[in-house]
């Protein structure tokens, strides 16, 4: 039940995105993909989903390479959210989120009694029962996003892939939008995201793996990946870290790591 | 559709299926591009017994009522049909392909292109030795153009290389069709292009159905086999992708098929402007914004109104004939105008 990358690299014209890149995904865990811009998160992404091929290496679901897989079989077990990804038409948020079920449809067929049941269940999931009926331009940012967060769950996949999937949301649909993605990886979904947000990151995922200039420098637990020295070296902030009152801990960026300049960053980059 | 019919009112319940007011559109149309083709076998400038030619054309006596109606009437009224339901359909698969609302056929410079091939022709004279000279240069015109767009776009899958390849190849096409008309001969010569670029559906025979016909059926199918792939495409290249929609096939696909439709289109019937452009906003409102339910609904709604604008040309008889292209761009463009100052307040 794992999605692994093997010694994945990939150069898109002339420049190394991504070098050196093992990591095996499993399902039923709530990964978060983290670093600073320019990582190379979304590439991973992209590389994951088969949009992107490797230069070298490869991509395999459960031992099958994911480059020979047919496209409606990658679409099937596979959801992808990526950023930035709008609307192009006033389509309703249910024709939206019944996109999501185009893997499962056969060409000129109509949707079935599971494709109906699987938009409703997303719809409950996201909390956009109510705005069925409303088209794309009429939506807040917060609302279009989980209308689209919707339609990549209506997929039903085994994998969800979600590029910065709270960036747009106020505090209290972040905190909604983790909790369904870390409740999705419950129910069996190995979930992926890439987040900015490092302390709902720590906050929320199992596992945290750290992207740094292309290269993989940390894959581990919240604690055990985002240690002060990490934080310092990738990111240039230092943090704050506490116990909440409901005895979690937690993480807070709280100021740029004074000795870190970007000439530095440079040089400590690991080889 | 074997949704099962629900009584529940909200919108969350409604089945997913095609909805019976896109149904009731469909078929409206339908009887509409019908009917309008019977009146406009019936429209013409001399008084003319329809029945009676009917009756000598089945009855085998080659009389000429049936030979004006088999030859003259009958050509006319389908080739609208065919050429609008072409522009119509090609209209809204490009603006759904391009996600562009003011995207029309010709953006990828297939139209300059089949004209370019029927300008040749006519330069060349050999229009004047064989009747399907033009519409076979129009055809290949459009032909080279499918051609050159799929390896100019071909590296890469996004729609912005096929955009610019586009544009690059109508002003190539228009370019070589000015210089064509800058060195004619003689002044008639150009004076007959302009007015055959304008697009008219007079005069054509029979022959040019059955030349173009089974080119725009090809073309239509691969179009129309895009509707999902085009809803996908709402939500952009890559989720699209995510979804299993293969964007090259897509491309070919729409490309080939707007190739076919529009070029055979024009090589038969000149350039009709606005229809492509202006239909596939009409329709929204009725069908909703999805690019596939949009389709086939743009196709008859294009079949309707050059159907339409053609029995218009005919019923007012100036002299010269007004020229098909000039009526659809006089009463597209205005109506373009106000839909568009209507839509900006909802959409910006």
């Amino acid at each position: 039940m794992s999605l692994d990358l093997n010694d994945v690299r990939v150069t898109l014209d002339g420049r190394t995105i991504l070098t050196d890149i093992d990591l095996a995904l499993e399902r039923g865990r709530f990964v978060g993909l983290v670093g600073p811009n320019g990582a190379g998160k979304t590439t991973l992404l992209r590389v994951l989903t088969a949009l992107v091929a490797p230069s070298r290496g490869g991509v395999t679901l459960e031992g099958q390479a994911l480059s020979g897989m047919s496209r409606e079989v990658r679409a099937r077990r596979i959801a992808a959210l990526f950023q930035g990804a709008g609307v192009g038409w006033p389509i309703t948020v249910r024709q939206i989120v019944a996109l999501g079920r185009l893997p499962h449809r056969r060409a000129f067929a109509g949707f079935s009694e599971a494709d109906e049941a699987a938009v409703a269940r997303a719809m409950a999931r996201t909390d956009v029962g109510h705005l069925a009926g409303r088209t794309e331009p009429t939506l807040s940012s917060g609302e279009r996003m989980r209308a689209l967060l919707a339609r990549a769950l209506a997929v039903e996949a085994e994998w969800l892939l979600v590029d910065e999937p709270i960036t747009a949301l106020d505090p209290a649909h972040q905190l909604d939008a983790m909790a369904l993605l870390r409740a999705a990886s419950r129910d069996g979904t190995g979930v992926v995201a890439v987040l900015h947000d490092l302390a709902l990151a720590a906050r929320f995922c199992d596992r945290i793996v750290v992207l740094s200039d292309g290269r993989l420098v940390a894959d581990a637990s919240p604690e055990e990946a985002m240690t002060d020295a990490l934080l310092a070296r990738v990111f240039g902030v230092t943090a704050e870290r506490g116990e909440a009152a409901d005895g979690t801990r937690y993480l807070l960026p709280w100021a740029r790591s004074g000795a870190t300049t970007e000439t530095s960053d440079d040089a400590i980059i690991p080889g | 559709m074997n949704a099962p019919v629900r009584t529940i009112a909200s919108p969350a319940a409604r089945p997913l299926g095609m909805p019976r007011a896109r149904r009731a559109v469909i078929a409206v149309l339908a009887l509409a591009v019908l009917a309008l083709t019977l009146v406009s076998v019936a429209i013409g400038y001399a008084p003319f017994d329809v029945p009676a030619a009917f009756a000598d054309l089945v009855a085998g006596r080659t009389t000429l009522p049936a030979m004006v109606l088999w030859e003259l009437r009958v050509p006319r009224a389908l080739l609208g049909s065919l050429v609008g339901f072409s522009l119509g359909l090609t209209g809204a698969a490009m603006q759904g392909y391009l996600r562009n609302p003011l995207a029309d056929p010709g953006i990828l410079g297939i139209s300059s292109a089949a004209a370019l091939g029927a300008v040749i022709v006519f330069y060349g004279g050999l229009a004047a030795s064989l009747s399907l000279a033009l519409p076979l240069g129009g055809i290949a015109g459009a032909g080279m153009a499918a051609l050159l767009l799929n390896a100019l776009a071909a590296r890469g899958s996004s729609t912005l290389g096929l955009i610019l390849a586009g544009v690059g190849l109508s002003s190539l096409a228009g370019a070589l069709t000015a210089l064509a008309l800058n060195l004619s001969p003689n002044p008639y010569a150009a004076l007959e292009i302009v007015f055959w670029l304008m697009g008219s559906l007079s005069d054509r025979s029979l022959d040019h159905v059955v030349l173009c016909l089974p080119l725009m059926l090809v073309g239509w199918g691969l179009m129309l086999s895009t509707g999902s792939a085009l809803d996908a495409l709402t939500l952009g290249e890559d989720t699209a992708a995510s979804l299993g929609v293969g964007l090259v096939s897509v491309r070919l696909r729409l490309v080939t098929g707007a190739a076919l439709a529009v070029g055979s289109g024009v090589a038969v019937s000149g350039a009709i402007g606005f229809v492509g452009l202006v239909v596939p906003h009409l329709m929204r409102p009725l069908v909703g914004a999805r690019p596939g339910a949009g389709l086939l609904p743009s196709g008859l709604a294009g079949a309707v109104l050059v159907l339409a604008a053609d029995i218009g040309v005919r019923l007012l008889a100036t002299r010269p004939e007004l020229k098909l292209g000039v009526v659809t761009a006089l009463v597209g463009a205005p109506f373009l105008i106000v839909l568009l100052l209507r839509n900006r307040g909802r959409r910006a």
